[in-house]
């Protein structure tokens, strides 16, 4: 049982006035064990409602998931009722949001808030919940945990929100954590701490990780294999090294040209021309990328790539590559 | 052009003496000053004309408040702002307006910044009506002048800021502070709200619009990266304090202050191949509320010494444009 997170075909829409709009649209991809499997992709690819659809915590009514698998150890996890998603959530599978401000209760004392998810999940008695909070505060690196538990969040600054975002989402050992741009409210020499930490926990629970971010550095740091989002859509999975020494999508090596590095001068950076189109005037068939692409063809716009083996353990979702035409009898 | 223009042509265009802002804290029942949180605490530094200095530094580090009390959007507690020669810290009034059109702003967040209920030629004409005369159409051809310069369509004109990207929007923002010619502009986070890919479409038109305009920019970010790529010189500021200030190949290749190193350390290099050596500092940033005493740094840093935390150590040139802050040196 290798595979943590086996992700297959999911969509996810959003009702918008009556009509289906896909925000996530027929992404497959899995995780392994110990293993950290970046997402990258820029605001409205779909990256963060992919792993709200994982956790099945789409806002009800209005975004749902609309067809696919979501494979949990195997086990199809998808269509879950709340109750059994319950049991899963914060014990198998958990997850840190990027806004340590806002993700945190401001009424509850810290300690109540690690306290309640290890009563939920576990059978022991309120003291020594307390005591196992105060462990895990200290694991996470803040000082002072016996008075710190007593403390609320706005008493502490971002990074410890954070630290303490982690200290729940580990407090049950969970098999795959979801971490959603854990990084990007903090300052540079606090993401450094964070990232540290969830690296050495990762090492120490056995966990795999989930790592959503726009952050190209984060990625060639954390991550094994990485998957590119654009437009709902994965066009290019592979590992780490490939990524940077030999993207294949055009939209992966534009984005890789166009970031400003600390390493390398540069007069003009390269850049991605147009934006992002929109959920409502996303393109009905052919490939998504088209409009901004320096390399598109004339199919590009009509024929919808397929994501497809170009090398080992690396897959592109490009017409360039014979491999992405969708066979006969599928267009 | 009479004397004085040449001699500050030559010059720095703007000058910062031993500036502080600091900002009251209220409290008790008569809502009485208590203390003081130190945002701005004696910091120096000049541009010169038609350069980039670089303000960089993690939140709360001031930098903000730096470039807001130069705006005169803040006032400052001490110290002297010089711009072309002059102290604007005192000036008034119609002095003080005068002023404003040399110096305009750019701003973090193109959500926030434009007016919801206003139409984009409206806000980039805004400035300009507010200090010429100018016939309506005249006026109306300067401001799709301006928004082809930072390539918008000409339709835009008509259009509101809820219709753009981001992106889009802070080229407006970009076009409103253009529309004066001003001298100097802050552009306080201007790409910290935007995507990469649009944000490299951002900061080349900055540059393009500063060789046009020969503007001069105080660049104030977080990202490392992005104000490697911008600036000509580059100041590091922490809890109000200048740490250090340098040509910015010195500052990437040669950082001399223990919290620079750690800084430029921290940043998660795009290169899998490429191990960093990282300085992981301990512990967050002190309140500026209540600095440590001494070297504000010296409570994490990797190398503080006895000395540290007794005596404040002043900007000391290390190397020919190199200065620090730090009893190492």
């Amino acid at each position: 049982m290798n595979l943590m997170l086996e992700v297959k075909n999911l969509k996810t829409g959003f009702d918008i006035e009556g009509e289906i709009y896909h925000a996530v649209d027929d992404v497959s991809f899995s995780v392994k064990k110990r293993q950290i499997v970046g997402v990258v992709g820029e605001s409205g690819c779909g990256k963060s409602v992919m792993s709200l659809s994982i956790m099945q915590l789409l806002p009800k009514g209005i975004g749902q998931i609309t067809g696919g698998e979501i494979k949990f150890r195997g086990e199809n996890i998808e269509g879950h009722t709340n109750d059994e998603m319950n049991k899963i959530r914060g014990k198998e599978i958990s997850m840190i949001f990027q806004e340590p401000m806002t993700s945190l209760n401001p009424v509850f004392t810290i300690g109540f808030q690690i306290v309640e998810i290890l009563l939920n999940h576990s059978n022991i008695t309120k003291p020594e919940a307390r005591n196992k909070a105060i462990e895990l505060l200290k694991n996470v690196g803040i000082p002072r945990p016996e008075k710190i538990v007593d403390e609320y969040p706005h008493q502490l600054s971002g990074g410890m929100r954070q630290r303490v975002m982690i200290a729940i989402s580990i407090a049950c050992q969970p098999k795959l954590l979801i971490a959603d741009e854990p990084t990007t409210a903090l300052d540079v020499t606090v993401q450094a701490q964070i990232l540290e930490l969830l690296k050495s926990i990762q090492k120490k629970n056995d966990m795999s990780v989930l790592l959503i971010t726009h952050d190209l550095g984060v990625v060639a740091e954390m991550c094994d294999e990485v998957i590119i989002m654009y437009a709902g859509k994965i066009v290019e999975k592979t590992s780490v090294d490939n990524l940077f020494y030999n993207p294949q999508h055009p939209y992966t090596k534009l984005l890789m040209a166009s970031i400003p590095r600390i390493d390398v001068e540069v007069n003009e950076l390269t850049t991605i021309q147009g934006i992002v189109p929109s959920l409502k005037n996303m393109p009905k068939s052919g490939c998504r990328f088209v409009e901004r692409c320096p390399s598109a063809k004339p199919e590009c716009s009509t024929v919808t790539p397929l994501l497809a083996n170009v090398g080992y353990e690396h897959e592109v979702s490009c017409l360039l590559y014979e491999g992405c035409y969708p066979r006969e009898g599928m267009r | 052009m009479n004397d004085t223009t040449i001699k500050y042509e030559k010059e720095n265009l703007l000058e910062v003496k031993n500036l502080k802002t600091y900002y009251p804290i209220k409290g008790g029942f008569l809502r009485k000053t208590v203390g003081h949180v130190k945002a701005v605490d004696n910091v120096s530094f000049s541009i010169k004309n038609g350069e980039t200095l670089g303000l960089v530094g993690e939140s709360g580090c001031g930098k903000s408040t730096t470039g807001r009390t130069i705006l005169r959007l803040l006032d400052s507690t001490e110290g002297q702002i010089l711009f072309k020669g002059q102290d604007i810290t005192k000036l008034q009034g119609k002095s003080l307006r005068e002023i404003r059109k040399d110096i305009q702003m750019i701003f973090q967040d193109p959500y926030a910044s434009l007016n919801p209920m206003q139409m984009v030629g409206s806000v980039v004409s805004e400035p300009i009506m507010n200090f010429q005369k100018k016939s309506l159409a005249s006026l109306k051809n300067e401001v799709i002048e301006l928004l082809r310069k930072v390539g918008l369509p000409e339709d835009a004109y008509y259009k509101y800021a809820h219709e753009f990207s981001g992106g889009q929007r802070q080229r407006i923002g970009i076009a409103r502070a253009l529309a004066l010619r001003p001298k100097l502009i802050v552009a306080d986070e201007p790409v910290s709200a935007l995507d990469v890919s649009v944000q490299s479409q951002v900061l080349n038109l900055l540059k393009e619009l500063q060789d046009e305009f020969n503007l001069t920019f105080l660049f104030i970010a977080h990202d490392l990266s992005v104000v490697k790529h911008m600036s000509d010189r580059i100041a590091v500021m922490y809890l109000g304090n200048i740490v250090e200030i340098a040509e910015k190949e010195s500052i990437y290749e040669e950082p001399k202050h223990p919290y620079t190193q750690a800084l430029i350390s921290a940043i998660p290099i795009p290169d899998p191949r490429k191990k960093s050596n990282r300085i992981i500092l301990k512990g967050d940033v002190p309140s500026p509320a209540n600095p440590p005493q001494g070297c504000p740094f010296h409570p994490r840093c990797p190398q503080a010494m006895a000395e540290c935390s007794l005596s404040k150590p002043l900007l000391k040139e290390v190397k020919s444009g190199h200065r620090v802050a730090c009893h190492l040196y």
